[in-house]
């Protein structure tokens, strides 16, 4: 399925995803205020199934998974960059937000292009352009949290609880 | 089989003889540390799933050091369901707001140990790196997952070392130093990776230092950042019978190595909006600024404050310059106002904000507005992390905070140093 992208740069901290003024807030408020600073409007434009395509090391910064939360309540049906925060990879793959690594993505695409995401093989493709970009399927440690929609899902249904 | 220290400290929590970069392990946690920010959102989500107690509630640290005191009736409230959970789950390493930042407190007040797992709810959890331990940031649904289990994945990192010769110059810190890996290698240059701080020059950098570097491998995107245990470790936790053998062994093997000389480094400065925009203070041309801050988990230590009460002394903060000083604890507070050192700064201008994170995170205390600019003692200048959107983070060492401060533009304190002389 084609899904549309929202494109931005290098070094997207935690602190654009997720502000840190907001940061007691509800999710609701929270959601508001995502990349605000960089793409106004993105949070109110931003449709269930866009994929973020992103530069270099995004997620930098604090450990906070409302970063990740922020965007997948939002509808964000992946992140695929360059490179990404080991926190906010550990974050995504916590709450179940899909991630691509992928080297050469951010060039491949342009702000509201279409990209067809493949998880399992580590692709993205433009269809305009005809061209796909193959980065690393994530572990399957990471991939089987993922699967279970969470680390939380993953507690709730091994019942590893004390 | 040769081990790195990040390799050794997975494999002794993950029960096993050897483990390699690249392999993904469960291991046990020694110690989880949460904040106010987080630490009700855990506890509510724990209660949530379906889970009574916590894995250990001796190993488990609370800190409320973000909001402190608290601004607000939200962060007020906040609080107060973080003290009934710590009562109810029978926490008993509980430090409440005034007390001081966690990545302070857990250090001094004894709670870390060479060789240990540290997980936190916060980026800055590598901080007990300096003490040989393995400390890395968590989000909030695996820490809910590790209070349950008393365990996590992890998967074992390549491990870079950075081999230090040389001595530092006077007024040139091991801040200096960590700005200047940022800006060598970039702000993505240990992603995923263990920093592994060693050589003879490594061997000079007192605890204080130790503590400013480890916890700023992090902002190279580093899983733990680690010195190995010596005698400045055994010094720091006064205790003989520390143990000492959390260090690498001898042939282990690394992604990268690189030397690093110090003998030859000038005050660092990180220009906005990204750790790695890194110049030397010569080369930073004339930055007006408007606020100057000295604290934080990066450097609000009593040998931090002292070096910047050493360049205020007798001196006076430029006019239109704000300087905010907040102490990592309260009993480096204590401290400071014991040996003077308060006295200085204050006398200098300073307004001393009560021991915890202050405004570096832009929660409050001291927040900037649109066009403004801060040079700080701090470990991120990301846009927005201290209030407007439109205002410049710059980040230095605290004598390089103080002389700026004085002149109002961003000053090479060996200029000041001179002065006295
Ligand atoms: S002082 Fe700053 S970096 Fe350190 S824990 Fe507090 S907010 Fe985080």
């Amino acid at each position: 399925m084609v899904a549309r992208v929202w494109k931005f740069g290098d070094a997207i901290s935690t602190d654009l995803l997720s502000p840190g003024a907001f940061a007691l807030d509800s999710l609701e408020v929270r959601m508001r205020h995502v990349l605000e600073s960089v793409n106004p409007r993105f949070a109110t434009d931003v449709r269930r199934g866009d994929v973020v395509v992103a530069g270099h090391n995004f997620g930098c910064g604090s450990s906070r998974e409302t970063a990740a939360e922020n965007l997948q309540a939002l509808g964000v049906a992946c992140v695929a960059a360059e490179s990404m925060s080991r926190l906010f990879l550990r974050n995504a793959v916590a709450v179940g937000l899909p991630v691509l690594i992928c080297r050469g993505i951010h060039d491949s695409f342009a702000d509201g292009t279409g990209i067809e995401i493949d998880l399992a093989a580590g692709t993205a493709t433009n269809p305009d352009r005809g061209i796909t970009c193959r980065g690393e399927p994530l572990p399957a440690e990471m991939r089987r949290i993922l699967a279970a929609g969470g680390i939380l899902a993953v507690l709730r249904r091994s019942g590893d609880a004390t | 089989m040769a081990m790195t220290l990040a390799e050794r400290i997975l494999a002794r929590a993950s029960g096993r003889d050897s483990v390699s970069a690249g392999e993904f392990v469960v291991a046990e946690i020694d110690l989880a540390l949460l904040h106010d920010i987080f630490a009700a959102r855990v506890f509510d989500t724990l209660a949530e799933v379906g889970v009574a107690g916590v894995f250990d509630p001796d190993r488990i640290a609370v800190v409320i050091d973000h909001l402190v005191p608290a601004p607000s009736p939200e962060a007020a409230e906040v609080h107060q369901r973080i003290r009934r959970h710590v009562a109810r789950l029978g926490i008993t390493a509980f430090y409440d707001a005034g007390e001081g930042i966690c990545h302070q407190l857990l250090p001094e007040q004894g709670h870390i140990r060479p060789g240990m797992l540290v997980v936190g709810t916060d980026s800055h959890t590598t901080t007990y790196g300096a003490l040989a331990a393995g400390g890395t940031g968590i989000g909030t649904s695996d820490m809910v997952y590790a209070l349950a289990t008393g365990r996590l994945w992890f998967r074992v990192p390549e491990t870079i070392r950075y081999e230090f010769t040389g001595a530092l110059q006077p007024m040139v810190t091991w801040k200096d130093v960590i700005l200047h890996l940022a800006g060598r290698f970039g702000s993505d240059g240990a992603q995923y990776r263990s920093m592994e701080f060693g050589g003879p020059g490594a061997a000079l950098a007192d605890m204080s230092s130790r503590l400013t570097v480890a916890n700023m491998a992090v902002e190279m995107g580093a899983k733990f950042g680690m010195f190995a245990a010596d005698a400045v470790t055994a010094a720091y936790l006064q205790d003989d019978d520390v143990e000492l053998g959390w260090r690498p062994d001898p042939d282990a093997s690394y992604e990268a190595v690189h030397d690093v000389d110090l003998s030859g480094l000038s005050p660092q400065v990180a220009l906005p909006h990204d750790v790695g925009n890194v110049r030397s203070v010569e080369a930073v041309g004339e930055i007006r600024i408007d606020q100057a801050f000295i604290g934080t988990c990066t450097n609000g230590r009593i040998e931090d404050l002292q070096a910047a009460a050493e360049i205020l002394r007798g001196r006076h903060i430029a006019s239109g310059v704000r300087l905010l000083v907040a102490p990592a604890s309260r009993q480096i507070l204590l401290q400071a106002i014991e040996d003077g050192t308060i006295a200085t700064l204050v006398s200098a201008g300073a307004a001393v904000l009560a021991p915890g994170c202050g405004p570096c995170f832009g929660g409050h205390g001291g927040l900037l507005a649109p066009g403004e600019r801060c040079i700080g003692t701090h470990n991120r200048n990301f846009i927005g992390r201290m209030g407007s959107a439109e205002a410049e983070i710059y980040l230095a060492s605290p004598a390089t905070v103080a002389a700026s401060a004085v002149t109002g533009t961003i000053t090479d304190p060996r200029s000041m140093a001179m002065a006295r002389d």
